[in-house]
């Protein structure tokens, strides 16, 4: 009677019951009723449905009840990247590497931006989005350059939208972005832990783990976080395919993103991209706790100071005067 | 064991679910004009699912708008049913405690809206078992978005299982044990205080936004709370009187307008209060209050909005206060009903959105609800109204029977 895909369905979970139970099986049990509905709800694209082959469900299942990221053993990042890299083949056609590189020992992570150098091109805003893959149909930007007027300091005083020639006489810019705090009040407000801040100093979200209620963007002092209000898009030979599994992979619909210090370039011992493209130099990017590093120096022998400092969040993010 | 050996569990369900199908032709209508809602709610809610939350009016500036502010109102709604539990449980007045019944069925219904209004306001509801302390991962006691999980659910199995014991046993004939049930009645009379400053709390803790980052907040909350919430159960109990042989004593709309009254001048005290501080002296902190009252960079949609509020806040309080028509239901009962749709725009839509405008950068926009969350908005009020008509139907039945054999 049942049509082949159908049963092809039904193998997939029997295959999923059948196979060593965990921390979770009961889950999975409780809600076998509903299991081919919620699995293409899970991951959010109903209209593929046609189309999801056997394969793809099993993948979705499993990546909808894997665990949190800090909680997964190697053996369990491996399979979780190995499912990612496969689905982003199936349902796109892409070969993506997803890395999971560790934070590199006696690393933290500083960042510093020259307010006297910067002209506002927009270089970085633009090699961001890029690098980050972000959604180009709402034109997400995790960096903003603010046009300031001279004597003010505060960025809601500044012009975050201008389109016209610059630099422009007597204006400084004024770049803002995550500004990954030391005492950041997003990680204390989510309610699934599932953002943190890395040894290295990096703020990150595990993108499955978000439940996308939006309490640290609300938290976040320095609008420094992006909500996916929709399946972001990026152009298939615009796509950068190098990520890291905290950093530029695809985001889910519905769940929390913000700059990442390019973790996917930075723990390989690259610079991130905004630092990368800045025309201007105004960018510094290194190791707090190596002496001889460039943002050491001018933590040492510059002017520096810290956006909204009587908020206490610690940034590891610096302005300074040459 | 049994008095009726063939009333159990069982029939009592089955009981409730018979009684409430009936009714009156009116009844009837009523009932399938909430049908209705409810699945323009789902309909609504069906986009939703397939476009993600970009079918709203929300965007990262404004990233919570219609749904978190009929969360934070109900929320003071549920809250106020131990203005009821209070003097029925503890003081034993005897006509707060034939209605109490009423006011726990209306907390239930407020906290079943109030969850629907979290889970549809997720990015994520199918990983809302992330939530699941054991199986999730629960951000606690560091995340005021965990302790607000707990109260709201605790409070709802509280006021759930509680009435539940009572007309069960009454169901059944028998005299409710006071033994049993009082120690978590005292448990959700402080439960009560607790889910509304967690609530409060959730707002006032962030220092990145100074409009809600202010100590006032949670018990404003409670005051606008124990002011909106009985008067919709003053509301709630007048259709009661005017439509079934339940009828209410005289005595209980007496009391629950001093208790309106009171929080009602309170709450209005405190906004003063509030208004003082953010326009004696301006400072940058002012500037959402700024939005909200006056209007920034030529956006001013909640100008009207708060202002209506006000001026109609002012007045009922006035009429519930001075009592001109002496008592008249005709005057008191529609300055309730406008006291509570005072409250709900001001607590509502008039603190969350303006509490992220202009954002932390200084960007200002307006929001505006889409069709789709307004009708996501209707299901849901529709789903908390029938969960209120049926246990408040069931209860009156059991009650009255009751007391009959007595």
């Amino acid at each position: 009677m049942s049509s082949p895909k159908k049963n092809e369905k039904q193998t997939v979970i029997q295959d999923v019951l059948e196979k060593p139970s965990s921390r979770r099986s009961f889950l999975k049990g409780a809600s076998i009723a509903m299991a081919a509905g919620s699995a293409a709800l899970a991951t959010g694209c109903m209209a593929t449905g046609d189309t999801t082959t056997s394969e793809e469900m099993k993948l979705r299942w499993q990546e909808y009840f894997k665990k949190h990221y800090r909680l997964m053993t190697a053996e369990e990042k491996k399979e979780t990247v190995k499912r990612l890299e496969r689905l982003a083949k199936i349902q796109n056609d892409l070969d993506v590497q997803i890395g999971t590189d560790p934070p590199i020992e006696n690393v933290l992570y500083g960042y510093a931006f020259n307010i006297s150098r910067c002209e506002g091109f927009m270089e970085c805003v633009a090699a961001c989005v890029k690098e980050n893959n972000l959604d180009r149909k709402t034109n997400t930007q995790y960096i903003r350059i603010f046009e300031m007027e001279p004597g003010k300091l505060d960025p809601s005083t500044g012009d975050g939208q201008f389109y016209h020639k610059v630099p422009v006489e007597n204006k400084f810019y004024m770049g803002v972005q995550c500004f990954h705090c030391e005492n950041a009040p997003c990680i204390k407000a989510c309610p699934t832990k599932a953002t943190w801040r890395e040894p290295d100093g990096i703020v990150v979200v595990d993108y499955n783990w978000c439940i996308g209620c939006r309490y640290c963007q609300a938290a976040c002092p320095y609008f420094g976080r992006r909500f996916n209000w929709s399946q972001g898009e990026v152009p298939k030979e615009e796509l950068t395919t190098k990520q890291h599994y905290l950093g530029n992979r695809r985001r889910p619909k519905g769940k929390m993103e913000k700059c990442t210090f390019c973790i996917q370039r930075t723990r390989k011992g690259r610079l991130p991209a905004c630092v990368e493209a800045c025309p201007t130099g105004s960018r510094v990017f290194g190791n707090l706790l190596d002496p001889e590093s460039e943002i050491r120096f001018v933590l040492e022998h510059k002017k520096v100071f810290r956006m909204k400092e009587n908020i206490g969040t610690e940034p590891k993010f610096w302005y300074f005067i040459d | 064991m049994n008095a009726v050996p063939h009333k159990n569990l069982k029939s009592f369900l089955t009981d409730a679910v018979r009684w409430n199908l009936r009714g009156g032709i009116a009844f009837q209508i009523f009932r399938i004009f909430l049908l209705f809602g409810m699945g323009f709610g789902i309909y609504a809610y069906s986009f939703q699912a397939r476009f993600g939350l970009s079918v709203t009016g929300m965007n990262d500036i404004v990233s919570w708008g219609l749904y978190i502010s009929n969360f934070t109102f109900l929320v003071g709604v549920a809250a106020a049913a131990v203005m009821l539990i209070l003097p029925a449980y503890m003081f034993h007045d005897p006509g707060f405690h034939r209605v109490v019944i009423i006011g726990e069925g209306v907390a239930v219904g407020a906290l079943v809206m109030c969850l629907s209004f979290i889970a549809v306001d997720l990015g994520g509801p199918l990983q809302a078992w992330h939530l699941i302390p054991g199986i999730g991962l629960f951000n606690f006691p560091s995340s005021i978005l965990a302790w607000d999980v707990l109260v709201l659910n605790g409070y709802l199995l509280l006021n759930g299982l509680v009435p539940a014991y009572i007309l069960y046993s009454h169901y059944m004939g028998r005299k409710a044990d006071e033994r049993k049930y009082r120690p978590f009645v005292f448990l959700s009379i402080f439960w009560a205080f607790s889910i509304h400053m967690v609530t409060a709390f959730l707002y006032q803790g962030l220092p990145a936004r100074p409009f809600w980052n202010n100590p006032l907040m949670g018990p404003r909350f409670l005051a606008s709370a124990f002011a909106a919430g009985p008067a919709l159960i003053a509301l709630i109990l007048a259709i009661i009187h005017s439509t079934t042989d339940y009828k209410i004593d005289r005595k209980v709309f007496r009391k629950l307008r001093l208790i309106i009254t009171i929080s009602a001048i309170v709450n209005l005290i405190m906004l003063f209060s509030e208004i003082f501080k953010e326009f004696y002296f301006p400072t940058h902190h002012s500037s959402s209050a700024v939005y909200l009252f006056f209007g920034m960079d030529g956006h001013n949609s909640l100008v009207p909005w708060i202002w209506t509020s006000v001026i109609i806040n002012l007045l009922a309080t006035l009429v519930i206060a001075f009592n001109p028509g002496k008592d008249n239901p005709k005057v008191l009962l529609p300055a309730c009903g406008f006291l509570f749709i005072a409250v709900w725009m001001e607590k509502g839509i008039g603190l969350i959105v303006p509490g992220l405008i202009p954002s932390p950068l200084g960007e200002v926009v307006d929001y505006l609800p889409t069709w789709v969350e307004l009708g996501v908005t209707l299901g849901i009020l529709c789903l908390g109204i029938t969960v209120v008509t049926w246990l408040i139907r069931t209860a009156l039945i059991i009650e009255q029977r009751y007391e009959g054999a007595d």
